[in-house]
């Protein structure tokens, strides 16, 4: 692998960067692996990456059927953070989060970390109430976290309005200090170079056509680049998942509807951290490039169509604006749509599913994208050993059937 | 009044007796009426307007409309300090101010364009290899990046113009005002059909606006201005000028953004700036034309290279012709209608290079003599600093140029207009789900597939022929109308003359550098060169949305409205993939930026979200009390005296309610009537507990559960005739309860004989609480007997107050006597105010909900929302005795599955800390858990209880109710927040009931 | 933004309606004797398909009715909607209340 390095950036732009070698391979797939991953998002490419490097494993295919880190993970807002309420997320997030503090240099990859803060707001004495609960849970958790009162957040947001006449007045809010955004794309090419690196098979244009099963396994999959077949499968695909448990013949507790966001034209820096409100449906962000970028809510309807209703755009805007006057005259630039699995407790599914060879990973909603090098550490050691990582126990798709779930509906921006 | 030295006598359509002043990057310049910023500074001999996001290399205007990716300019100041507005979409007016933006210290001497000079460091993507070491250093790093890149800055003071909103639904919108769109309006309107047209320039006619085209022997100037006069007659007609297709959403909704430009642009008063049309069509035409594509070679960005269609624009629209010596590339026939253009306007052709063998008519022939033509040649580079000084020239091989080097000829010139072939304009199309798809005889992509009631027309659709493009336009429309059910086609005929069609382009994609590190721009916004998307293909990053994401080619403000062909054309050199295969990255809303503000519209302020308020708000107003936001509601959160402090008023209130009586506005409780035989059984299967075995004229409480077994909600019902019954819901839930339970009767159970009527605002709710509450009730009940032997707990009765009906409920959420009187909600407010008058010798005191939340914690009542998440089981808040056992109910399934019945539920419990603790703060114990870390536990309710004088909590710990006695520590959210506390039964205040039954 | 046809009211904007999620949920008729896989099947599974999907929305702002649509998860397309105890209108589908176990 040809280090990324100031110098040798230097050096190749003395011979017009003729000298960078392929990111990644673009190998034809064999017939047979030891591990298929289904899904090049980044959750995918993480697994294989952590199997090749904490199992020893490299007999693997990663199987993409557009291009990598074309699905959710390179269509969201790039917020990261582990201030989650309950325990067991509380861990799995934090897990993330401490592996994205050193992913740049372990992929020799910038993914442009940037721990700016990631402040949520209260609006009404309900949700300071809701602050005070989740703040000193996840302190417990020996996860950073603080209350911040109207005036602190006044000086780290110096543009939020805090009149008390505003239809939704800032009581309060909480900011996880280490919380903060990275690039996403990025995220997704670090880890496909640093696992084709460790002799992982990228292979894009390959969607899963069908699974072909029996005695309870999965033999092989039907894919547009032909067969393959493998002695254990994963199935990392967002947004999808249905469909493809559909084809091995399991169910899922699974709604796939799509979540909208968009980016202002590019601005000169004013604002310093990333917000969000969960009353009102919103986060925001400025992304390094200078443009504001901004989500919103779930549209409520089924949807495989990567946009959504212009209503949930308009609400999102006006709670902003609310939050925010001075920004009346920006401009958006590009507005988009992609589709989330919701699961009936806001937390994700990881582990075992019917088929004794297949694994599952899903089920992330609104919030994948923080957890990628996390849910890929917990992922490959339950198809490396069998066996769900302590972390990942609790998120098994059986929990459902067992009532025991993990309700982390106020977790996110977003209300489900 | 200075001279205009670019301005043409005689041609363009401004208005020369209006002189407008205005100030750009410092300077005051004068242009006229009907120019734009673009075409005055043009006429001033302004070249040099900005600066490239990331080199910082001087860039001039070059186009003329939405797809200029170079002339980003902030307009106004104080709150009408506009970021990244075009200077080519905006109209001058009278003292408008604009400056350029991401220049230091100025446009003309800009610090940063060192990195022009540097620019071998910073290919595609080089910030994703370096700035990793030390770790620690990226947030400096960062600041540094952060503080090169943006664009405009953001206002530092509100806005104070408004946004409005219209939805309208019409039988057809046509996009796009050009000839095609102007003949299928005037077409469709004649046959009484509703039309809506948009445009997004201030006139119509499209690229032949003011053109030499004639329509039935009027010039085409006349015949749109007729067009329009007569379609702004029909009445069901509507013309929208300034007025931008943005989205195309689901079912043919279309977002149209009207900018609304009025004489006095700076006034101080608040005024509509814009309009947002919500289109609802049952068929929508888009006639948006084609974008015109610029030819890439070295130093094509230089200011002074201009798109051939832009000056054709300026010249015929602004009387604007923007060089003396002329040059002019392309690779199709329109640069010879813009050499005769040039021509009548009295510049100086210098050199016109066609890149194709040989041209459609031999067009070249007939300028030969005139100055030099060079056939199968395309430009090589451009030479100049701050703007074009000389271009040289070099032959084409298939479909790339050259560069020679040592050869190249250098032509002067002051202008260099290019065509590199025209992009049919497939946003919005594309928006709506049409396919497109790859078209080699134009070089680029046309609509494959068009869904349903939509169409396209004129140069969108590929047709490059005015006279073809208007049968075709006819046909369409013929289409349409049937379809909406008029048969009668008007015979109208358009003829016209003087177009020229235009035919095959062939592609000069590049041209080859001998050069590592060229600078071939591709797109000019985000400064991307050829190179980098050598080193994008070198690197692997070959799918176009990789290509995209990596180079960030097409991804500015511009979104690569004139850069995404030709860098699809190049990158499909680089790989040698087809076109079509590689494909296009997906169009996205909106077709040009949309102002936040237009989007949240009037939804600002008090109308970001309704304010409900009870009918006793004007009284609770006129005493001063403190509101709290509940939901929508606003709802008294206490009443102070005399400048009391919150805990002392909440003191106050709480002592009276308890010592004699306080009065409490309940009246946003939800409320709902069921009426029907079934009714019983409906709430048997709502409630976890029976309900049908209840007497007429009694309430019970009662708990409902999601079917997961979780509580969603709480209340009293009550059985007010044999087949009429009343419930209640918590004030935040009484919408979503009301929904929910029609959705269980019209979904699952529709035979169930029962009728809903939310009546939650029809009566308005006054509870009077306290020992003297039936003091005060006796003098508004008459003779009606309100003793507790015929008026106990938990029932109910009619009272005439004042001739009114009342329904007098006798329940509590304090622990003390007391009844909620529901009236009529036009009664409410004198009837609380005779209750105030008659208290008045019982010191009545109005309390609000902080008291009532004190009171009823005392007494251990929980509040859904407080002692619940969602995710809490009847059981766990201490009521699962009430559960039905055999029967179902909502949720009842739920609560027999494993983790349901296990021991470690958290319990409500009561807590006495030694001093007040917030609510949410967490509980310990390293007896029970063994760690001193892990939660078992949270405070769910906390206040300083004025009853006891200690404080008291609620908490739902972890198997609490075998804890009771046990000592615990209770952790904030900060360290210097934790106290010790003990375990105790959660009802603090009168355990037995005994001050409920007086 | 969908248009979406209530069979009382005809086209109404998305706005004025709440969805209901998938019709073919069906809730066991005695709750009580179903296990807990068969219950959670109900309570938490769903088909979410990609293409042709049978849903029930709410006429939320409207006439207050329930009923169902079949509409296209891709491309948003509605193909037909009838009343909620109906069935289908070409009869394949069991997603009424008429059609639930008894």
């Amino acid at each position: 692998m040809t280090r990324y390095s100031a110098l040798n950036l230097f050096q190749k732009s003395r011979d017009g960067h003729k000298g960078w070698p392929e990111a990644w391979r673009k190998p034809a797939p064999k017939s047979s692996y030891d591990i298929v991953i289904v899904g090049g998002g980044g959750h995918g490419l993480a697994t294989a990456y952590y199997l090749a490097k904490n199992y020893g494993i490299n007999n693997i295919a990663v199987l993409e059927k557009g291009w990598i880190g074309g699905g959710n993970t390179g269509r969201n807002t790039t917020i990261i953070r582990s201030n989650y309420l309950w325990n067991e997320s509380a861990h799995l997030y934090e897990l993330s989060l401490k592996l994205y503090e050193k992913l740049s240099q372990e992929l020799n990859f910038n993914i442009m970390l940037s721990q700016r803060g990631v402040i949520n707001l209260a609006h009404s004495q309900s949700e300071m109430h809701e602050v005070t609960r989740r703040v000193s849970a996840i302190r417990l958790n020996g996860i950073d976290s603080e209350v911040l009162t109207p005036d602190q957040i006044k000086s780290l947001i110096p543009i939020i309005n805090l009149s008390s006449k505003s239809r939704y007045p800032i009581l309060g809010g909480s900011i996880q200090r280490r919380g903060g955004v990275a690039r996403h794309d990025a995220v997704a090419w670090g880890f496909a170079r640093a696992a084709d690196n460790l002799g992982i098979d990228i292979i894009e244009n390959c969607e899963v056509l069908s699974v072909s099963t029996s005695n309870g396994i999965v033999r092989s999959l039907e894919t547009t680049r032909g067969c393959i077949g493998a002695k254990k499968f994963g199935f990392v695909v967002s947004g999808h998942s249905s469909v493809l448990a559909e084809k091995a013949g399991f169910r899922l507790p699974i709604c796939s509807q799509p979540l909208q966001a968009l980016v202002s034209e590019p601005l000169k820096p004013f604002f310093d951290v990333v917000l969000m409100s969960g009353t009102v449906h919103v986060y925001l962000s400025q992304s390094d490039k200078g443009e504001l970028v901004l989500g919103a809510g779930t549209d409520k309807y089924n949807s495989y169509s990567q946009r959504g209703s212009l209503s949930v755009i308009e609400e999102m805007m006006s709670a902003s604006l609310e939050l925010f006057p001075i920004l009346s005259r920006l401009k958006v630039m590009r507005m988009w749509g992609r589709i989330v699995d919701i699961c009936p407790d806001a937390s994700p599914i990881i582990g075992n599913t019917p088929l004794r060879n297949l694994y599952i990973n899903c089920g992330w909603g609104t919030g994948g994208f923080k957890a990628t090098p996390g849910s890929g550490y917990v992922f490959a050691h339950n198809i490396a050993t069998g066996e769900p990582h302590n972390l990942a126990a609790p998120f098994s798709l059986d929990r459902f059937a067992k009532g025991k779930l993990i309700d982390e509906h106020g977790a996110a921006a977003v209300a489900h | 009044m200075k001279k205009q030295p670019f301005r043409v006598e005689g041609l363009g359509d401004i208005e020369r007796n209006r002189p407008i002043m205005f100030t750009f990057n410092g300077k005051t310049y004068t242009g006229f009426k009907g120019d734009t910023l673009a075409s005055a500074l043009l006429a001033n001999g302004v070249i040099l307007v900005g600066r490239s996001f990331k080199y910082h290399r001087p860039r001039g205007i070059f186009g003329v409309g939405v797809d200029d990716p170079n002339a980003l300019v902030q307009i106004g100041v104080h709150g009408r300090s506009t970021p990244n507005e075009r200077a080519t979409t905006t109209e001058i007016f009278e003292g408008l101010i604009a400056k350029s933006v991401n220049v230091w210290p100025s446009l003309r001497y800009d610090i940063l364009a060192i990195n022009n000079s540097f620019s071998s460091m910073f290919p595609a993507g080089f910030y994703y290899k370096t700035f990793m070491w030390p770790a620690s250093f990226w947030p400096i790093y960062e600041y540094f990046i952060r503080k090169a890149a943006g664009l405009g800055t953001v206002p530092k003071f509100e806005d104070p113009d408004t946004y409005e909103k219209k939805y309208v639904h019409y039988d057809l919108l046509i996009v796009g005002g050009g000839i095609a769109g102007l003949v299928a309006a005037h077409v469709s309107a004649k046959a009484g059909n509703r039309v809506i047209l948009a445009d997004e320039r201030a006139n119509l006619g499209g690229s032949k606006f003011n053109s030499e085209v004639t329509i039935n022997n009027k010039p085409v100037k006349k015949w749109v201005s007729d067009i329009e006069s007569e379609l702004e007659s029909i009445g069901d007609c509507m013309v929208l000028k300034r007025t931008t297709a943005v989205i195309h959403s689901d079912h043919n909704f279309v977002v149209l953004r009207e900018k609304i430009i009025k004489p006095n642009n700076h006034s101080s008063h608040t005024m509509i700036s814009q309009r947002l049309w919500k289109v609802r069509a049952k068929s929508v035409i888009y006639a948006t034309g084609a974008l015109e594509r610029p030819m890439v070679f070295q130093n094509n960005d230089l200011p002074g290279v201009m798109l051939g269609s832009a000056v054709t624009d300026l010249i015929h629209r602004y009387g604007v012709c923007p060089g003396k010596n002329v040059a002019i590339a392309g690779n199709n026939a329109s640069i010879y209608t813009l050499a005769e253009d040039l021509k009548a306007c009295g510049a100086n052709i210098v050199a016109l290079s066609d890149s194709r063998k040989k041209s459609d008519n031999n067009e070249n022939l007939a300028f030969d003599s005139e100055f030099p033509v060079f056939m199968g040649q395309a430009p090589i580079c451009a030479f100049g600093k701050k703007k074009i000084r000389s271009v040289s020239f070099g032959p084409v091989n298939i479909d790339t140029a050259i560069s020679q080097n040592k050869d190249d000829k250098k032509i002067d010139c002051d202008l260099l207009c290019l065509s590199g072939g025209y992009d049919p304009n497939l946003n919005l199309i594309a928006q709506a789900g049409g396919s497109v798809s790859f078209d080699t005889e134009v070089s680029s992509f046309n609509c494959q597939s068009i869904p349903k009631d939509i169409f396209l027309i004129g140069a969108a659709a590929g047709n490059f022929d005015l006279q073809d493009t208007i049968s075709k336009s006819l046909n369409i429309v013929k289409k349409i109308i049937k379809q909406n059910g008029t048969s009668v086609f008007p015979d109208i005929v358009y003829q016209t003359k003087g177009s020229k069609s235009l035919n095959a382009v062939s592609p000069v994609w590049y041209v080859q550098s001998k050069k590592s590190n060229n600078k071939q721009f591709v797109d000019l916004h985000n400064d991307v060169t050829v190179s980098d998307i050598d080193l994008s293909v070198r690197e692997g990053y070959k799918s176009i949305e990789h290509f995209k994401r990596y180079t960030t080619s097409g991804m500015g403000p511009d979104q690569g409205k004139i850069a995404n062909v030709n860098a699809l054309g190049i990158l499909s050199k680089k790989i040698d993939i087809n076109p079509q295969s590689i494909g296009t990255t997906r169009f996205r809303p909106p077709y040009t930026p949309i102002t936040f503000g237009a989007l949240a519209g009037r939804d600002l302020g008090d109308l970001a979200e309704p304010i409900r308020i009870t009918a006793l708000n004007v009284w609770h107003q006129e005493s001063k009390a403190v509101f709290e936001n509940v939901g929508q509601w606003k709802r008294p959160w206490y009443y102070p005296k005399n400048e009391e402090t919150m805990e002392a008023a909440v003191n106050r209130e709480c002592k009276a309610v308890r010592k004699s009586v306080g009065i409490f506005d309940a009246s946003t409780l939800g409320k709902i009537e069921l009426v029907g035989p079934d009714a019983g059984e409906l709430l048997n299967r709502i409630y976890i507990n029976r309900f049908d075995d209840l007497k007429v004229g009694s309430c019970r409480y009662g708990i409902i559960c999601g079917d997961d077994g979780m509580v969603i909600d709480d209340g009293v019902t009550s059985r007010l005739e044999d087949k009429r019954w009343l419930m209640t819901t918590t004030t935040g839930n009484a919408s979503k309860v009301f929904h929910w339970i029609d959705e269980w009767l019209q979904c699952e159970w529709p035979e169930l004989d029962v009728f809903l009527t939310s009546v939650s605002s029809h009566w308005s709710t006054i509870t009077i609480a306290g020992s003297n509450a039936r003091n005060v009730l006796l003098e508004l009940a008459g003779d009606v007997d309100v003793s507790n032997s015929s008026f106990p707990h938990h029932t109910w009765k009619i009272i005439k107050i004042f001739g009114v009906v009342a329904r007098v409920f006798r329940v509590s959420f304090t622990g003390e006597l007391s009844y909620e009187i529901n009236i009529p909600s036009r009664y409410a407010h004198s009837l609380w105010e005779s209750i105030i008058s008659i208290g008045e010798r019982y010191d009545i005191t109005p309390f609000g909900t902080e008291s009532l939340h004190t009171l009823r914690a005392e007494k251990g009542y929980i509040v859904v929302g407080h002692e619940t998440d969602g995710s809490v089981t009847p059981d766990d808040i201490g009521f699962g005795w009430m559960m039905r056992k055999r029967k179902d109910f909502i949720g009842h399934r739920s609560l027999s599955r494993e983790s349901i019945i296990g021991e470690k539920r958290p319990q409500l419990v009561g807590l006495l800390p030694e001093t007040y603790i917030p609510e949410g703060a967490q509980v310990l114990s390293d007896e029970i858990s063994g760690s001193d870390k892990q939660s078992i536990g949270h405070v769910t309710s906390s206040y300083n209880s004025p009853s006891l004088g200690i404080p008291i909590a609620l908490g739902l710990i972890q198997g609490g109710r075998s804890l009771i006695g046990s000592n615990i520590r209770i952790i904030g959210p900060s360290n210097s927040m934790s106290v010790n506390a003990k375990i105790v039964s959660h009802c603090f205040y009168d355990p037995n009931g005994d001050r409920l039954n007086v | 933004m969908l248009n979406i046809p209530c069979p009382w009211c005809g086209l109404r904007s998305e706005v004025e309606f709440s969805s209901g999620g998938e019709s073919e949920v069906i809730r066991p008729l005695d709750p009580l004797k179903k296990s807990d896989h068969e219950w959670s099947d109900y309570l938490f599974n769903r088909t979410n398909k990609k293409g042709w999907h049978v849903e029930r929305w709410y006429h939320i702002h409207g006439c207050r009715k329930w009923f169902h649509i079949e509409r296209n998860t891709i491309t948003h397309e509605i193909r037909s909607s009838w009343p909620i105890t109906e069935k289908h209108p070409e009869g394949n589908l069991s997603v009424s209340y008429s059609d639930r176990e008894q």
